[in-house]
């Protein structure tokens, strides 16, 4: 069967084959007071301790802070929440837990 | 597609595709000659440009490309072009059919009026592939040539496809016969795929099985078994991204199992069978190279455990006491096959030798089930509970039903809330102090599965601990295998 066989070798690619759009970051604000600062609590125990001290050292900064909490954290934000975050926030900090 | 389609030999008139090696076409060969004379016929020959004898411009269909584009399945076929159309064909002797097509009448004379042909060599085994990978647009993954001097097992490795054990190279040849193994088309979406989100599709499926080592026959199981770890009820995104230990633990039930020669018995846990080892495998690959799952990115395990290159095993179904885990879990009848997805995090065995009674024995088994997660964790990781032959032989004989073990393992497992809250034994893990009061089950409802299986030698249990449970974490999923 060498006739139909090719001799190249030639593999298939097993991976999404994902090209990810390249995005601009968004413009950085020029100075934080008055701004309002995004807190997501991602539902691990405890993260809200960490996170109100935080939005305590905020305010006293004269930032406004939001907070957000997702369902579980075994899951990625829901979208509304996400595009809830971005229509209230002109600022997030974002983090992982653990 | 590595090469262009072969060119009909004639717009207007006959081809007709025989071979040496076949009985029929030699008996026909007298009447190719008396229609290749008349200069309506080109012969086109699988085997040897020689044969017909006596025949002019015998086209050398060794590579088989025309008839690879003609769809020839026996030999002689013969085919009426009008205008570079197709407008009719015969296969083997007929002499009617044949006269019909040639537009003439009187051929063979002295020949029987029908004889069945051959088999065409395009369809021999192997063969077919190798035509299709050549010629063939079925596939749609990107190609990658391997350089000169390059292994290709090493290229695997070098471009991140592999869990850090050697994969098949997934040459075409390759993929296409994993894709015999199945009845979907290979450009179906199976699923959309965590953590990128990536819509894959069954070639992807097939070529990730290739790298696996899977064989055609597993990849039913292996569709089935993805299309359950991205429901968002399994949430493989939670279970690939957690710092805890789980990975997706395949259970399989029903025929397939035996058809595709899984392991039930002695050490179905352990290595050593192909479909065993290669079918979690290859889901395990997929969410790595279609979804972009890795170790070190967005998973973080912080110890992982050996199962995570792959866990899959059959329940030992022909000689259980019980119904199957998913005739139990999803009313899947004992004729039908189906995998359940558990977010496993590593095989705890229980050993009572001792046990003659179910009574003591379900103790036995309530206390190691107690360990899962933290002896004071509840209704925070889900388990599965594996029943060896020898100690599901004590309920058995017994008469205790599967739902009469769990009635008494709940029972057993309802724990006081004095033992469980922080601080309780000197350790600060455990429920917050409100529940001291309370009784509190290990389990949540439907967070307990028993299967049975293993080797016939052995007073050992296995406890298999989950990960979060429920909504808000991993629900174990049953889904039925297709074709």
């Amino acid at each position: 069967m060498n006739d139909a066989t090719n001799d190249r070798r030639i593999l298939l690619d097993p991976t999404g084959e994902r090209e990810p759009a390249a995005r601009p970051r968004a413009p950085r604000p020029a100075a934080l007071p008055g701004r309002s600062v995004g807190l997501v609590d991602i539902a691990k125990p405890r993260g809200d301790v960490f996170l109100d001290r935080l939005a305590e050292r905020l305010r006293a900064r004269g930032l406004r802070v939001e907070r957000f909490a997702k369902p579980t954290f075994t899951k990625p934000a829901p979208l509304d929440l996400r595009q809830k975050i971005a229509e209230t926030c002109d600022v997030v900090i974002q983090a992982l837990a653990d | 597609m590595d090469a262009p389609a072969a060119a009909l030999p004639l717009d207007d008139g006959l081809v007709a595709v025989v071979k040496r090696a076949c009985p029929t076409c030699t008996l026909v060969a007298p009447v190719l000659a008396s229609l290749a004379d008349g200069g309506r016929l080109v012969v086109a020959s699988q085997d040897d440009p020689a044969f017909p004898g006596g025949v002019g411009g015998v086209r050398d269909d060794r590579d088989l490309a025309l008839s690879w584009r003609l769809g020839i399945r026996t030999v002689p076929t013969l085919i009426r072009f009008d205008g570079g159309r197709e407008s009719g064909r015969t296969e083997g002797w007929d002499r009617a059919a044949w006269e019909a097509l040639a537009g003439v009448g009187g051929l063979g004379p002295g020949l029987p009026a029908f004889r069945p042909g051959c088999g065409s060599r395009s369809l021999e085994p192997g063969v077919a592939e190798a035509l299709e990978a050549r010629f063939g647009t079925r596939l749609r993954a990107r190609r990658i040539e391997a350089g000169a001097l390059e292994d290709e097992i090493e290229l695997c490795f070098a471009r991140g496809w592999s869990d850090g054990l050697p994969v098949v190279p997934p040459t075409p040849v390759r993929v296409l016969a994993m894709l015999e193994g199945t009845t979907r088309a290979p450009d179906e979406v199976v699923a959309v795929v965590p953590p990128d989100l990536v819509p894959c599709t069954v070639e992807k499926v097939a070529i990730n099985a290739v790298l696996a080592g899977c064989r055609p026959e597993y990849l039913p199981v292996v569709i089935a078994a993805l299309e359950a770890a991205c429901s968002d009820a399994f949430n493989v995104h939670g279970v690939l991204a957690t710092t805890w230990f789980a990975g997706p633990m395949l259970i399989v039930n029903g025929p397939v199992a035996t058809r595709i020669g899984m392991n039930a018995g002695l050490n179905c846990l352990g290595q050593g069978n192909r479909a065993n080892a290669t079918i979690g495998r290859a889901l395990q690959l997929v969410v790595r190279n279609v979804g972009g799952g890795r170790p070190g990115e967005v998973d973080r395990a912080t110890l992982g455990q050996p199962g995570k290159v792959g866990f899959c095993f059959a329940e030992r179904e022909h000689d259980s006491p019980w119904e199957s885990l998913a005739t139990e879990r999803a009313a899947i009848p004992p004729e039908r096959s189906a995998v359940t997805l558990f977010a496993a995090s590593g095989v705890q065995g229980v050993a009572d030798q001792l046990s003659r009674t179910p009574g003591s024995l379900v103790r036995s088994f309530a206390l190691a089930l107690r360990a899962v997660g933290h002896p004071k964790a509840v209704i925070a990781f889900d388990a599965v509970l594996v029943v060896s032959p020898e100690h599901a032989r004590v309920f058995r004989e017994a008469g205790w039903a599967k739902a009469r073990l769990r009635a008494e393992l709940e029972e057993l497992l309802a724990i006081p809330g004095r033992e469980l809250v922080r601080g309780a034994g000197g350790i600060a893990e455990g429920v917050p102090e409100h529940l001291a009061g309370a009784t509190l089950p290990k389990f949540r409802p439907g967070g307990l599965l028993i299967v049975h299986a293993g080797g016939t030698a052995g007073l050992f249990s296995a406890v298999i601990g989950g990960w979060v449970s429920g909504a808000v974490g991993s629900e174990p999923v049953t889904r039925e295998i297709g074709t």
